[in-house]
């Protein structure tokens, strides 16, 4: 199937450094990926990865400093936003019109004092220059399309009378008030319980259907990659080392990182028996990478060979499917046969 | 082999948890909140006991009730033969060593001012006997050790050491009394996954060279699924369905729980595409105001009259399966 979907969002060689006493922390070291309309991505990674800070360049929401934007070009519709000031107008416009984010503890995104009627509808007398009136009906439809039963006396909630479920659903109301054409979110459910989980998942999932947003997904959360998603990126170390198909990564997973995380989630479906293979030590601290792979501490193929440098991201099989590992080769000959 | 011939380390009958709600200048009781409300389940020695379910449905409840951290309404709690849901605090304390708890957070777990020594140490010595300090020394390192901590960290404070670090040593603190029974409040849900296998295997080895028997509370049907034996699962203050953990996948019989599963993708996404979802509508309702009759009925699709009338029992229909449903 050949996919002629538009590039919405593209994101080329970004790099985020934060500037501590300790020197110098690539965060977020040459990430380059892109989001089609219409499409839900994954990226995937444990704590630490850089991939919430990937996210939050691209909406230039670093805090400035320590944190600084150090290179590469964010362009969102044709537009490079990332040549726009942090506080410019255009910028603003993007944020919550163009691209919305969604995070992981809702109470801690909505304000406790406000009204959820009042704070919907200042977005959108902000994004679409209604006046509060409109904007309130508005927000009313917009709480009424993320499937919350009696929206109009919602409004008149303050967010300590939400529940979980509920107060992500109002997020997601506030990026379908304004349009966005992209949303993000970071860890959207990690917070809630499974069967929340699943319902505001799909819930996500329809605004695609129905709007076509294109959705961008943080998660450590392999299972909902595996359901939702169409395209993977996982990061380790503040780099992408393997992205491709959904598909791709889950099944025929070839970087060792990859390899290792997915063997080491306890399956519902597979033998009970058998102890979890585990990835070996820690997540390696940002301040203290070495020059070479970032992998290479935790690896089962580590070699000296690794000890060359960084490895580049090549490409290892049709439908866009790259890994960063020196051994690729060794490894792709192991996994024909 | 029949009930009583199996070596029980922990048999729970009928357990309630009814915390009042006090309002008013006089603290008047103008209500329950029903935490737990029946609950009857048996661990059997050397054995992994999982209780799943979501927030608010009185897992952790169960966890707490066993150690008399809460006194219990009602129920018998039944440790080695005898029932100590009614002893008071000096007969508990020597139990007290004997059942330990590892809890989800690590961090709010550990003393922040203390060392690990003496974290270690504090719980070596609580069982009142000589201890000589060489003895106390030798003792944290083989506990350090049992658990994949390096004993040079010794001297450490919980600050210094990372998420996975952190709930070895809460590991380690746990086995310092040698219990028979190690309550495990969510222990690896605040854990990364690559960390989480680790901490997983490492309970499971230390089942198999200590003969520990676990009851293992958590919110995340897989790992529970991975390290448990039998698997029951809780809504709503009740255990809606028991049965050994193999079962789970492909032989589960109640509405909820099979809903739960259908909710939890897996990471297999050929066999993830070909499953058949079943959504559950609305939110879990408050203990409070709990529903009459079955407390699932108002979300079950296959909800009758009579579910609304009458909680249904916790009955076998297959061996060692029990469900708490009428319209099996």
């Amino acid at each position: 199937m050949t996919d002629n979907r538009e590039i919405l969002l593209e994101v080329k060689n970004l790099k985020t450094s934060f500037f501590t006493q300790a020197g110098e922390v690539k965060a977020v070291d040459d990430v380059s990926y892109y989001v089609k309309r219409g499409e839900v991505i994954a990226v995937v990674g444990e704590s630490g990865c850089g991939k919430s800070v990937t996210q939050m360049s691209v909406m230039q929401l670093i805090q400035t400093p320590p944190g600084k934007i150090v290179g590469g070009e964010v362009f969102f519709e044709g537009k490079d936003i990332l040549k726009y000031d942090r506080f410019s107008e255009e910028m603003r416009a993007i944020r919550g019109g163009g691209i919305a984010m969604i995070f992981q503890e809702p109470m801690t995104s909505l304000n406790p004092v406000y009204k959820i009627g009042n704070q919907l509808s200042e977005v959108i007398m902000c994004h679409k220059g209604l006046d509060k009136k409109a904007a309130w009906a508005e927000g009313v439809k917009a709480l009424a399309a993320v499937g919350i039963p009696d929206p109009e006396a919602r409004m008149e909630n303050y967010p300590f009378q939400m529940s979980g479920g509920m107060r992500q659903r109002v997020l997601i109301a506030i990026a379908v008030a304004c349009g966005s054409k992209l949303i993000i979110a970071d860890e959207p459910t990690t917070a809630l319980d499974v069967t929340t989980q699943a319902q505001v998942m799909d819930l996500l999932k329809s605004l695609v259907k129905e709007y076509g947003t294109s959705i961008l997904m943080v998660t450590h959360n392999l299972g909902l990659v595996t359901r939702y998603a169409e395209r993977v990126y996982v990061m380790y170390a503040g780099k992408v080392i393997e992205s491709g198909t959904c598909e791709d990564i889950l099944m025929h997973a070839r970087h060792p990182y990859t390899m290792g995380l997915l063997n080491s989630v306890p399956r519902l479906d597979s033998e009970r028996s058998q102890d979890l293979v585990a990835i070996d030590g820690q997540p390696p601290r940002l301040s203290e990478l070495p020059p070479y792979c970032s992998f290479f501490p935790r690896c089962p193929y580590a070699c000296e060979d690794c000890k060359q440098g960084k490895p580049e991201l090549q490409e290892i099989g049709p439908n866009d499917h790259y890994a960063a590992c020196w051994r690729i080769e060794e490894i792709l000959k192991n996994a024909e046969k | 082999m029949p009930k009583n011939e199996k070596d029980l380390i922990l048999k729970v009958t009928d357990l309630k948890m009814h915390f009042p709600i006090r309002k008013g200048l006089l603290a008047k009781t103008v209500g329950h909140v029903k935490a737990v409300d029946g609950v009857s389940f048996e661990i059997e020695r050397g054995k992994t006991f999982g209780l799943v379910g979501e927030s608010g449905c009185g897992k952790t409840t169960v966890g707490k009730c066993v150690l008399r951290i809460y006194n219990p309404t009602g129920g018998e709690i039944v440790y080695n033969g005898k029932d100590i849901a009614n002893y008071s605090a000096s007969e508990m304390s020597p139990i007290r060593r004997d059942i330990q708890m590892i809890f989800q957070d690590p961090y709010s777990s550990l003393d922040p001012r203390q060392s690990l020594k003496s974290i270690l140490k504090e719980a070596i010595v609580c069982d009142m006997k000589p201890h000589g300090a060489t003895e106390i020394e030798k003792r944290i390192s083989e506990l350090m050790i049992s658990v994949g901590l390096d004993p040079i960290m010794m001297d450490r404070f919980p600050h210094e050491l990372s998420g996975g670090q952190r709930q070895r040593l809460g590991i380690a603190r746990a086995l310092a009394c040698n219990p028979d029974l190690i309550i495990c409040d969510e222990p690896v849900s605040a854990l990364d996954v690559s960390i989480q296998a680790q901490v997983i295997n490492l309970l499971k080895n230390l089942q198999k060279q200590l003969g520990l028997s676990y009851l293992f509370i958590a919110h995340d049907l897989a790992v529970v699924r991975n390290i448990a034996d039998n698997i029951a699962v809780m809504y709503l203050g009740h255990i809606v369905e028991t049965m050994d953990s193999d079962e789970i996948y492909a032989h589960s019989i109640h509405p909820y729980t099979k809903a739960l599963l259908s909710a939890v993708p897996i990471t297999d996404y050929y066999e993830e595409q070909k499953r058949q979802r079943l959504p559950l509508e609305g939110e879990v309702p408050s203990p409070i105001h709990a529903p009459s009759g079955c407390p699932f009925h108002p979300r079950c699709p296959y909800a009758t009259d009579k579910c609304k009338e009458k909680m249904p029992d916790l009955t076998e229909r297959m061996p060692n399966h029990f469900v708490a449903c009428h319209n099996v």
